[in-house]
């Protein structure tokens, strides 16, 4: 958290400007007890009614400026919170964009999400209220103290011995309290979890007919739900009640030294009634900082939330000032005809963080200029794995991969991809007009190049179909579109790009035979000299390529073409015979 | 429209009043102390006025009646801690007990609603009901009944303490105060419009993260992170322009009441010290009077607070209400059947079904299944396929027509009898959070390791489930989080295999396992189908061909039924579809 302070560094005069104000208020308040003593000792006991007026206007008018002060506090609070909270965001936002895929996958993108959201806005109000309440409180709790020094030394004792007994009570009930709340708040999850359990899994558990046992289930968490809360309202009702009992009795005891002190001439009664008050004041600022003190541990617990998203920091070092500049010198010589190897994979295995076995192990193949590989194998045996190295969406834990005969760790990030278009398996489109969509492949992309992707990406048609076009707006998540639509377009986006590799992630499995089927025949035909990975679950998807590589278990347990494989390799019979029972397959062919 | 809606409201505190009614004592119990608490602490600054009274100049001080006023006032204290506490206890107790009735019904009720119902409301909307919306409702009630009586009594107390000491100065007081009020809602007004501005902009720039930050994989694999950015910090100005002047219009509130606060205590110590010269009142008075001054507005304050909370915590309560209210499922009769060992004979007659009246989806849907026997239904997506097996399943009731099993009525059998005989396995697979044992046990908690372990290797999940940290023991998070997809369809698959009963339903069940996996796990299904009735939903029609009948559906009928040669050699849709799967 203290690290997030920083933050600030751009508002350092409204964070000490703001409190600043905020405490000149606050002495502005303490004077209207001692003007109050005045007017009893002066003007009531002396008669004195033009002095009973000037000390009401002396009231309003301290009044007034505590307005002014408090106000102006108020606005340089806000543009400091304010302020705070729109760079902080901007960081989180450009650190997040750094992140690789490594730690995408280990935070998780809802858990990001709710921190710049949520968790912001509880650190903004957190610096907010500490800029404007955070003296004060502290300041009128010690400044009547001193004001009662200045009326007199011994009944101004009873406050040094009051003030500690009452932070003691105080800020002990909250100590105790504030990790029960938290506990509360655990047990609330609990609750929302089963409730939401019960609902995504209705038809799970009626058709188990376990509604009673949930029921059961729920009534316990519940139970322990309440029996907690119940505890920790029995702890933190004793504030009210305690803090009371210590304020009056701190009363009774400066009426009675007050007395003395009156019988001896020390004081007058206005000051008896002036110490009451400031005594009174004491309570309600300690409480104010009660609050406070919760709303602010609330804010530094999101606070540290935050700084642990910063703390991580991208697993794919980019030597960013060597690796840039050398990129820049080589990459105009091997662009283009470097050499006539596409992608190359030299022993490589990949291990995800924290997952005890290799995805990937002993990989090595080498691809032509041009070619088009076809990847098969089944669920969780490493395709998906295989073709996020070459973009470098992570980094292989041994071996290297080559792409354009460069090892690509020696690549810029950006040179790499812009090298590359993906379809993911997902197909995520976002909010804007098609063409916009499609301008993510290429900023500067013309009408005309983004048709022919439309063609090639067998879009052309739907879209063609609506109204407005390539203006046609896509709702967030792409919504309006359906599912086989969305990934035509996303496969699209990628071609628009012109890419010298291009990645289809097992992406046509929401279009039906007949439109994969076309959609690879114009990919074939687009020019000659981009190299495709096509990964499929279907063999008829892959069948066509240059060279299908059969992965199974994270090695490669076959390579070679279609006719080559179905001889000699037992996983891609499996998987051929699996899709097309052997009179079926006769059919197909 | 307004009428209405206070109709709406008066029965939401109505029913309130009715969860309250089980802890009436409670309840006037804790008014009595709120009671209590107020008039002494009303009571407290007389007798310290009182006190101060007789503190009036050196060698005038009257230490015996003082200290009998400090005797009381000790009294006095003690006594409102007490009833303090007591009211705080109290309405804690009062409130989580109600608080957790209304769960508990809410919960009760969702086991118990009928799918339709579930299935055409957000779920995160009936959680925020059950859990969000509780607990604001939960938070309001304790507030109000903290603040709201303590409140009014307060102002009532004030203003007749006011009034029997001096009532020239309590009419001071009382002119003076609705000022703050005043002050207070003016500001909130002109504030609404500037939150208004705000929430929209946070609104605007929560979905532009959820956006961005949400596909974050798919940005960088376009390298658009400076574009992203860009667009991210034009709303950002935006936001962080409109917050601050939200945020400093409304906080001007605090300042400006607490100034027409001390406008009243200078009018009180004004005209309070103008009576005291004229003997009107006395020092001591006047010191009692400058205390209520202060407390005095406090409590409109705070009840202007109180009452939106309330109101807050009303909407959440006609929210939770109207869940609870919501019809249950028609409840099993009192003699109905418990279906036990069911042979697997269903027949389905005339049967009419619809989710929208409007929208005729099953009708005249005749079907006649004899024990043992395999059926297949296959057609294109929204045919109605899940339509037939959420009837089979009773999830839903026919419009018109009968489901039978065994030659009974589903209707005339208890639900859960009817379920439990049947084994499903849907499209959307779905775990609990708990460990992989806890879930294989989901319909047979008694069976032992070696049963459990067979149908997991039945199921090949056998493999997968052993090379986890901790094997079977293993705490699968919220929705099998960390499994894959298809390792959760074969965790599915393993529930099912473990209790065998004498139907099946398999909805898509192996969608999203790997075409050589499935093969195996075929070879498994078959196994376990021999002998049960079962009803089989794939799209792959290679998985089907053997099924003694084959229906073909769409749009909610059946428009071909026989087993694959006859459909085949009828050349219709199904020959259509066929032949798709393997034109290249």
């Amino acid at each position: 958290m203290k690290k997030l302070l920083r933050y600030l560094k751009h508002y350092k005069k409204e964070s000490v400007l703001g409190p600043l104000f905020k405490m000149l208020e606050a002495s502005f308040e303490l004077f209207i007890p001692i003007v109050m003593a005045h007017i009893i000792d002066v003007g009531i006991a002396g008669k004195n009614l033009g002095y009973v007026g000037k000390m009401g206007v002396l009231m309003v008018a301290l009044g007034l400026i505590g307005l002014v002060c408090s106000i102006t506090a108020q606005y340089f609070a806000a543009r400091a919170a304010v302020g705070f909270s729109k760079e902080l965001r901007e960081e989180l936002f450009t650190h997040i964009q750094s992140l690789s895929y490594t730690e995408l996958d280990t935070v998780g993108t809802s858990t990001l999400i709710t921190r710049m959201t949520s968790d912001v806005n509880q650190v903004q109000n957190g610096v907010n209220l500490v800029l404007r309440l955070f003296l004060r409180s502290p300041f009128i709790v010690f400044g009547a103290m001193i004001m009662a020094f200045t009326i007199n030394g011994k009944a101004a004792m009873v406050f040094v011995v009051t003030i500690p007994l009452l932070s003691v009570v105080v800020f002990g009930i909250m100590l105790l309290s504030i990790p029960l709340y938290r506990k509360v708040q655990e047990k609330l999850d609990q609750v929302l979890q089963i409730t939401r359990e019960n609902l995504t899994g209705v038809r799970v558990i009626r058709a188990f007919h376990r509604e009673k046992k949930e029921e059961g289930l729920f009534r316990e968490t519940n139970d322990g739900l309440v029996h907690q809360q119940l505890f920790v309202g029995r702890i933190s009702a004793l504030m009210n009640p305690l803090t009371y009992v210590i304020i009056n009795g701190a009363i009774i005891v400066l009426i009675w030294t007050g007395a003395w002190q009156v019988e001896k001439g020390i004081i007058t009664q206005g000051q008896v009634v002036a110490l009451v008050n400031y005594m009174s004041q004491i309570l309600v600022e300690l409480v104010k900082l009660a609050n406070l003190i919760i709303s602010v541990t609330k804010a530094v617990a999101c606070g540290n939330r935050i700084q642990s998203v910063f703390e991580l920091s991208s697993s794919l070092p980019e030597q960013q000032t060597d690796a840039g500049k050398e990129t820049f010198i080589s990459s105009k010589p091997a662009e283009g005809q470097g050499s006539e190897t596409a992608v190359s994979f030299e022993q490589v295995s990949l291990t995800y963080q924290n997952a005890g076995e290799p995805s990937l192990s002993g990989i090595g193949f080498q691809v032509k200029k041009g070619e088009t590989i076809g990847i098969i194998g089944g669920t969780g045996s490493g395709k998906t794995s295989l073709v996020h190295l070459i973009p470098r969406f992570y980094d292989c834990t041994k071996g290297t991969v080559f792409v354009e005969g460069k090892n690509v760790k020696d690549y810029s990030l950006e040179e790499l991809r812009g090298k590359i278009g993906i379809v993911p398996q997902k197909a995520v489109l976002f909010k804007g007009t098609i063409k916009e969509n499609m301008q993510w492949g290429k900023k500067d992309a013309s009408e005309e190049e983004i048709w022919e992707a439309l063609r090639i990406a067998q879009a052309e048609e739907f879209v063609k179909q609506k109204e407005e076009g390539l203006d046609f707006m896509i709702l967030q998540g792409g919504r309006n579109l359906s599912g086989g639509q969305r990934q035509r377009l996303t496969i699209a986006r990628a071609i628009v790009k012109k890419p010298s590799i291009l990645i289809l992630d097992d992406s046509a499995s929401a279009l039906d035979y007949a439109t994969d089927a076309k959609l690879r025949k114009a990919i074939g035909n687009l020019c000659s000299n981009m190299t495709v990975f096509i990964v499929s679950q279907r063999t008829a998807s892959v069948w066509h390529a240059n060279q299908i590589l059969v992965l199974e278990d994270g090695r490669i347990a076959g390579t070679g073409t279609h006719e080559q494989l179905l001889k000699n390799c037992q996983v891609y019979q499996e998987i051929y015979y699996s899709q097309f029972p052997k009179e079926g397959a006769e059919d197909g062919k | 429209m307004e009428n209405k809606q206070t109709g709406k409201k008066q029965q939401t505190v109505k029913k309130v009043l009715h969860y309250l009614g089980k802890y009436k004592l409670f309840a006037f119990f804790s008014l009595l102390c709120a009671a209590a608490t107020a008039i002494l602490t009303l009571y407290l600054p007389i007798l310290i006025g009182d006190c101060i009274d007789y503190i009036v100049e050196p060698g005038k001080v009257d230490f015996a009646t003082i200290f009998s006023y400090l005797k009381q006032m000790a009294l006095v204290i003690g006594a409102t801690a007490v009833a303090q506490w007591l009211m705080n206890t109290s309405n804690n107790k009062i409130t989580y007990s109600v608080v957790e009735d209304i769960r508990k019904k809410a919960f009760h009720n969702l086991e118990r609603l009928p799918l339709k119902y579930l299935d055409s409301h957000q779920s995160g909307d009936i959680i925020s009901r059950i859990v969000a919306d509780v607990d604001q409702f939960s938070d309001g009630l304790l507030m109000g009944f903290t603040q709201f009586f303590t409140g009014i009594m307060t102002i009532f107390g004030t203003l007749f303490f006011m009034i029997r000491i001096n009532g020239k100065i309590a009419l001071v007081v009382i002119c003076i105060t609705p000022l703050s009020l005043l002050v207070a809602s003016y500001i909130a007004k002109k504030t609404y419009t500037m939150f208004q501005l705000q929430s929209e902009a946070r609104g605007e720039m929560t979905s532009q993260i959820d956006e961005m930050i949400g596909n974050q994989k798919v940005v960088q694999a376009f390298s658009h992170e400076a574009e992203a950015e860009k667009e991210f910090y034009e709303i950002n100005e935006k936001l962080s322009r409109y917050s601050l002047r939200a945020i400093f219009f409304s906080s001007i509130t605090n300042p400006s009441t607490r100034f027409v606060n001390s406008v009243v205590y200078t009018g009180v110590g004004i005209t309070g010290a103008i009576s005291a010269m004229h003997g009107g009142i006395t020092v001591g008075q006047l010191s009692c009077f400058l205390s209520y001054a202060n407390q005095y507005t406090k409590p409109f304050n705070e009840i202007s607070g109180v009452v939106t909370e309330l109101q807050n915590a009303l909407t959440c309560a006609a929210r939770v209400f109207e869940f609870i209210e919501e019809e249950p499922q028609i409840p099993d009769e009192e003699d109905a059947l418990v279906l036990e060992d069911a042979k697997g004979k269903v027949e389905l007659s005339q049967v009419d079904f619809s989710y929208q009246p409007e929208k005729p989806l099953i009708e005249n849907l005749n079907l006649s299944v004899e024990p043992g026997q395999r059926i297949a239904i296959v057609g294109p997506t929204g045919c109605g396929k899940t339509t037939l097996i959420n009837l089979l399943m009773r999830f839903y009731d026919v419009d018109g027509g009968s489901i039978s099993v065994d030659g009974t009525d589903i209707r005339k059998m208890t639900r859960g009898s009817l379920r439990t005989q049947i084994g499903m396995v849907l499209q959307d697979t779905w775990l609990k959070n708990g460990t992989i044992r806890e879930n294989l046990l989901l319909g047979k908690e008694d069976a032992t390791d070696e049963e459990m372990f067979e149908a997991a290797k039945a199921a090949h999940a056998h493999s997968f489930i052993k090379r986890l940290p901790k094997g079977y023991d293993t705490v699968i998070g919220e929705d099998g989080g960390g499994l894959s997809q298809g390792q959760k369809q074969l965790l599915c698959i393993a529930r099912v295999m473990l209790c065998l009963p004498p139907m099946l339903i398999l909805d898509e069940a192996t969608s999203s396992i790997d075409t050589r996996t499935e093969v195996k796990i075929q070879e498994a299904f078959a196994r376990m189908m021999k002998g049960r009735t079962s009803f089989i939903v794939a799209h792959r029609l290679s998985t089907i061909q053997e099924a003694d009948q084959i229906l073909v559906m769409r749009d909610g009928k059946i428009i071909e039924q026989g087993n694959h040669q006859e459909l085949i050699q009828k050349q219709g849709f199904y020959y259509e579809l066929y032949h798709s799967q393997f034109a290249v």
